[in-house]
């Protein structure tokens, strides 16, 4: 099963160090297994832009966005047997940052990609 | 983590997630303190029961991973002191706790280290040639992905006790043999590849094609072979071979959804849905086969088998296909490797490039091949061609042999589809 994992924090600024180089060993781990299939993070929103339809109107808006409180932060995909191994990942994921990025606060959404076919 | 609503087997099933992804470590590590990879696996399958029968009560430790590396660690300790107890006690010297444990090796710095050159080694040990291939596969997918002797034997529709078996003598020949930690290197790594690269292709193709049961596709065994090229291709990045493979894998898995109807019943290449394959997969697969061709890798037998598949890949519709670059392909594919396989799929090619006649001439050629004795698909594309050629009734003699070859139900029921069709084109013409 396909599984995307989305990280949303309302905290901005880049994480320490140490959480860095352990979520680059983890991402190396997890890539050597053969699991995770795509990462990345994602720059700040202020540097993006929101197409939004509201109203029927369509409108372009530039950042930063003043009321945006929680913010995506970065990705992945993994192919994983099923949720629970899902669950297992993000949570070992997630307690580097309970450990290693003291005050963070933050989610990470597992979702599972629509099957294909009949 | 645990809620009162886990039952007991959504635990069971949260506890083995958590042992999945850290048993390669744990193997990889308690490997290198023991220096045998068959006892390492069975002192981190002590650790899971261990796991199994605390966690339930206790719930999933905060740091599960550390637990069950400290777990095996322990049993690895034990194993090692017993070991020297035994040699002790034969001189007649008192046994020194405390100095036993200064001079066991230091674990802390063995589980900190990249894992990549001893997975290999774990890999390599699993696909031995000195093992059967049914061996290499179970140990494979027991070692490497971490699965459960029930979960291989459903996997594989056999007995639990059978695969049990195979195991336990797959590890017992290993440490016999002196075989349980070495890792090739150099030239003998290649040569050993080929030896781990067959295992991982014959798991996906169990998957993939279903030989027997009900179920064409038994996406599973297709999930953990793809898992196993990746892992490869990570940990052996310069082998052309490793991508080749991971390429054939993704790109014919890219096919999956599209393969089978709502029915369950298969669907032929040529005339699948295409806008059901699955386009990260086919990227993917691409990729790989770009990364062999860059290592110069073109004529390397998995990498062709990719490049045909391919060409399938990147045809918008089944009319666009480049057949003749397939047929070349193939042609270049069996002065590789002698399979008369391989002539069939050349055969149905060429069908396809240059028409049936030309084909059929391939597969009489093949009818006596003692190799292809039982296989269904002889007869079967011999009836495709038959039936294109308008000799409706030999169509259906063919298709009737081939539906009484095949062992999987869907396959059997498509073909007896086949000869009915063809004994009815044989009435109207």
């Amino acid at each position: 099963m396909r599984f995307m994992f989305i990280v949303t924090s309302a905290h901005v600024g880049p994480p320490p160090p140490a959480l860095l180089e352990a979520m680059h060993k983890l991402a190396d781990r997890e890539i050597k297994a053969g699991r995770m299939l795509d990462n990345g993070g994602l720059m700040p929103l202020a540097t993006g832009a929101q197409v939004r339809i509201k109203d029927g109107q369509l409108s372009v808006v530039d950042g930063p966005f003043v009321e945006a409180k929680e913010v995506i932060g970065g990705y992945a995909v993994f192919e994983l047997r099923g949720k629970e191994e899902a669950l297992a990942s993000a949570t070992e994921f997630m307690r580097l940052h309970k450990d290693l990025f003291p005050g963070w606060e933050g989610t990470c959404e597992l979702r599972a990609f629509a099957p294909r076919g009949p | 983590m645990q809620s009162a609503a886990m039952t007991a087997a959504d635990t069971h099933r949260a506890i083995l997630a958590v042992w999945r992804i850290e048993q390669p470590r744990l193997i990889t590590s308690l490997a290198r303190i023991l220096r045998d990879v068959p006892l390492a696996e069975d002192l981190t399958q002590e650790a899971l029961l261990a796991a199994l029968e605390r966690w339930p009560a206790t719930g999933v430790p905060e740091k599960p991973g550390a637990w069950l590396m400290a777990t095996a660690k322990h049993r690895a300790l034990d194993h090692l002191r017993r070991g020297r107890m035994l040699e002790r006690k034969h001189e007649m010297i008192a046994w020194d706790m405390e100095e036993e444990q200064q001079a066991m090796p230091d674990l802390e710095s063995a589980l900190d280290d990249d894992i990549g050159d001893e997975l290999l080694r774990l890999i390599f040990t699993a696909c031995h040639p000195r093992l059967s291939r049914e061996a290499r596969a179970a140990l494979a997918l027991r070692m490497i992905c971490g699965l459960t002797t029930e979960e291989i034997a459903r996997a594989y529709l056999l007995p639990e006790a059978s695969i049990a078996q195979r195991i336990v003598r797959a590890k017992r020949t290993l440490s016999e043999s002196g075989l349980a930690y070495e890792t090739p290197r150099g030239e003998e790594l290649s040569e050993r590849l080929s030896s781990v690269l067959e295992v991982v292709y014959l798991i996906f193709n169990e998957g993939y094609t279903a030989a027997r049961g009900q179920d064409w596709l038994r996406p599973q065994l297709c999930n953990e072979a793809l898992r196993l090229g990746r892992v490869l291709t990570s940990i052996a990045p310069h082998e052309p071979e490793a991508h080749g493979l991971l390429a054939l894998m993704e790109l014919n898995a890219s096919r999956t959804a599209a393969r089978t109807d709502a029915a369950g019943e298969p669907i032929l290449m040529l005339d699948q849905n295409r806008e059901l394959w699955d386009q990260l997969q086919i990227r993917r697969g691409m990729q790989s086969l770009g990364r062999a061709h860059e290592l110069g890798g073109a004529g390397g037998i998995y990498v062709l088998q990719a490049a045909i598949i391919a060409c399938h890949a990147q045809a918008g519709t089944a009319g666009d296909t480049d057949w003749p670059r397939i047929a070349g392909l193939y042609a270049e594919l069996t002065a590789v490797v002698r399979s008369p396989i391989i002539d069939l799929n050349r055969a149905v090619a060429v069908g396809m490039a240059e028409g049936p006649e030309a084909a059929l001439a391939i597969v009489d050629h093949l009818a006596h091949e003692p190799a292809l004795k039982g296989y269904h698909l002889l007869p079967s594309v011999r009836g495709d061609l038959l039936h294109k050629l308008g000799r409706y009734e030999e169509a259906r003699a063919a298709f009737e042999a081939a539906a009484a070859l095949a062992g999987n139900t869907r396959e059997h029921n498509l073909l007896r589809r086949r000869a009915a069709e063809a004994a009815d084109a044989a009435m109207s013409s």
